[in-house]
């Protein structure tokens, strides 16, 4: 036995190990030090007020009840807007037109609106809604989320309709059942779990998206359950208040960043656990 | 897969008895032990094969095939893997065509009426043509949906005609007295013998004309096979039954007829006691004797 050779190789395989550690304690530390500030320095925030109260002029105090209804609305409108429109792209893909050209095709734009810059979507909302209209509203703010929630759930939902295997369908089928049967009582069924994580993470993506939201809903600093007005919301309220020079507008940004941050961190939770439910029941 | 080449036997060598499995004598009269006039009638053809060809993209898998498929008669289909076999199964109710790259020119008249034919509604076609396939496909909903699926497909009936439809599939399938006290849970929770049962009793709640069984029992232990093999001997007094399978005792013990196939060719078609006792062809005895495959 070559014994240079394997001292060699146990070296090299030490140290891509220790590299890899290094790597990952990394990541893990950058992601531990924001869990830890948004804690350190918004805990104090979330009382009863932060809850309950809307966002106050400088000086005096208040919470973000207008804003995280607005967030909480917003977000549901975009996902009861755009879940469906994803879902039934999806199933086009995955279902009716695995490998026509028009599928191809909506594939690869539907993968350049999954990475496209979220203020461009955020402007192109602007330029067809807000300017028409002549004002900022809610309903512009809900549009613009939709878009960023549609190319998620395409993509999701399309994947887990690759993965029912072909033998189902085939079964399926062969009791002479109708494709859009098939694909409603029988696919969709195998693939529900999977899919519904995929709306689950599309969800928490917008969540706390600021860009889009800037030129559609802008903010209000007021109580208002009005689409059709400028909306409060938190990723807005936490970047103007974080910038501005009031000690306690900061502190009700770092609230609404640690509220944000803990609503996401559960909608992935309860996604893996839907997704490792699933995999189990398979 | 190799042919063994073995020096040509003389005819007057007497032929050894291939494989030791009882085969029931169908053809020349009831045997004492069954009862008469249920042996004693005469084989009706249900499905005619005419020169099937089939092709996945350029490949020719089935080399003009012709065959007859007799009613409440099982046939089965054996030969080494890659044959051709599941491909016939797969031709008579069409769900090739679920597959752009796959198609089928000849004929198969089933009742005299060619399922080839363009205009031939597949979804009618296959609700009369059941298909029950290698791995268990419970459907992801509890037992009762799973074979009140099809039945609702075609029939509107009320709540309890079609509790006592999925209850008299499920008899025929001897799984009811496993199930009939958690109809309501899902497929997915029984095991892999039992869903299998599960899916036959599906295929059967519909009450197709051709029942179709591509390695129903593979999967499965030796026990789920012998209850799949006892449900295929019951159910023959209904059905036109065609099975593909790898075992060769399976075929001997639960089939009238048996098609050998090699290479997407039809080598050999008789009597399943024919077949196993003196094979005309020279492959088919090798086959059947193990001696290549």
């Amino acid at each position: 036995m070559d014994t240079m050779l394997y001292r060699r190789r146990h070296a090299t395989n030490y140290l891509i190990l220790s590299m890899s550690f290094a790597a990952t304690a990394a990541g893990l530390l950058v992601l531990f030090l924001i869990m830890w500030s948004l804690l350190k320095n918004g805990i104090s925030a979330l009382g009863f007020d932060f809850f309950t109260q809307n966002t106050p002029p400088p000086g005096r105090s208040g919470g973000l009840m207008n804003a995280i209804y607005g967030s909480l609305v917003m977000t549901a409108v975009a996902t009861a807007v755009g879940t469906p429109v994803g879902i039934l792209c999806g199933t086009f893909l995955a279902e009716f037109s695995r490998s026509s050209r028009l599928a191809m095709t909506v594939r690869f734009i539907n993968d350049i609106l999954l990475s496209a810059p979220s203020i461009v979507i955020g402007l192109f909302v602007y330029e067809v809604m807000v300017v028409p209209m002549g004002h900022f509203s809610g309903w512009a703010g809900s549009m613009a989320l939709a878009i960023l929630v549609v190319p998620v759930v395409v993509r999701t939902s399309e994947n887990m309709l690759s993965l029912v295997p072909a033998s189902l369908r085939e079964a399926a089928f062969a009791l002479g059942a109708p494709q859009w049967k098939v694909v409603i009582l029988v696919v969709y069924r195998a693939a529900l779990q999977g899919m519904l994580t995929g709306v689950l993470l599309a969800v928490a993506r917008i969540a706390g998206e600021t860009a889009p939201l800037l030129f559609t809903a802008l903010n209000n600093q007021f109580w208002s359950t009005d689409m059709n007005n400028a909306m409060g919301n938190l990723p807005v309220v936490i970047f103007q208040f974080a910038l501005s020079p009031y000690a306690d507008w900061q502190r009700l940004a770092w609230g609404g960043a640690l509220l944000i941050t803990l609503a996401i961190l559960s909608l992935n939770i309860i996604a893996r656990f839907l997704a490792n439910w699933s995999s189990f029941e398979k | 897969m190799t042919f063994e080449i073995t020096p040509m036997e003389t005819p007057s060598r007497p032929r050894p008895h291939l494989i030791n499995v009882p085969v029931p004598n169908r053809e020349n009269g009831p045997s004492p032990e069954q009862p008469a006039g249920q042996a004693a009638e005469q084989p009706v053809a249900k499905a005619e094969i005419k020169d099937l060809r089939f092709y996945y993209r350029d490949y020719e898998a089935l080399k003009g095939i012709n065959l007859t498929l007799h009613d409440k008669r099982v046939t089965s289909f054996i030969g080494p893997s890659g044959c051709g076999k599941s491909t016939l199964l797969r031709v008579l109710n069409r769900i090739y065509q679920l597959y752009p790259d796959q198609r089928a020119t000849g004929q198969v008249l089933v009742d005299g009426q060619d399922i080839l034919d363009p205009k031939q509604d597949l979804n009618l076609l296959r609700a009369r043509i059941g298909m029950v396939f290698q791995k268990p496909t419970p459907f992801p909903m509890s037992i009762y949906d799973n074979i009140a699926f099809g039945i609702r497909l075609y029939q509107r009936l009320g709540p309890r005609q079609l509790d006592e439809r999925v209850e008299e599939a499920l008899r025929r399938a001897a799984l009811w007295d496993e199930v009939k006290d958690k109809l309501r849970e899902s497929g997915l929770s029984l095991s892999g013998g039992q869903q299998q049962r599960l899916c036959i009793a599906r295929a059967i709640a519909v009450k197709p004309e051709i029942l179709l069984l591509d390695e129903p029992a593979s999967a499965l232990d030796p026990i789920s096979t012998q209850r799949i093999e006892e449900l295929i001997s019951e159910l023959k007094s209904d059905y036109c039954i065609a099975i593909v399978t790898h075992n060769m005792q399976q075929a001997a013990r639960s089939s009238d007829y048996t098609a050998f196939m090699y290479l997407g060719q039809l080598i050999e078609f008789d009597t399943t006691e024919a077949i196993f006792t003196h094979p005309r062809e020279r492959q088919t005895e090798d086959y059947i004797t193990g001696r290549f495959g």
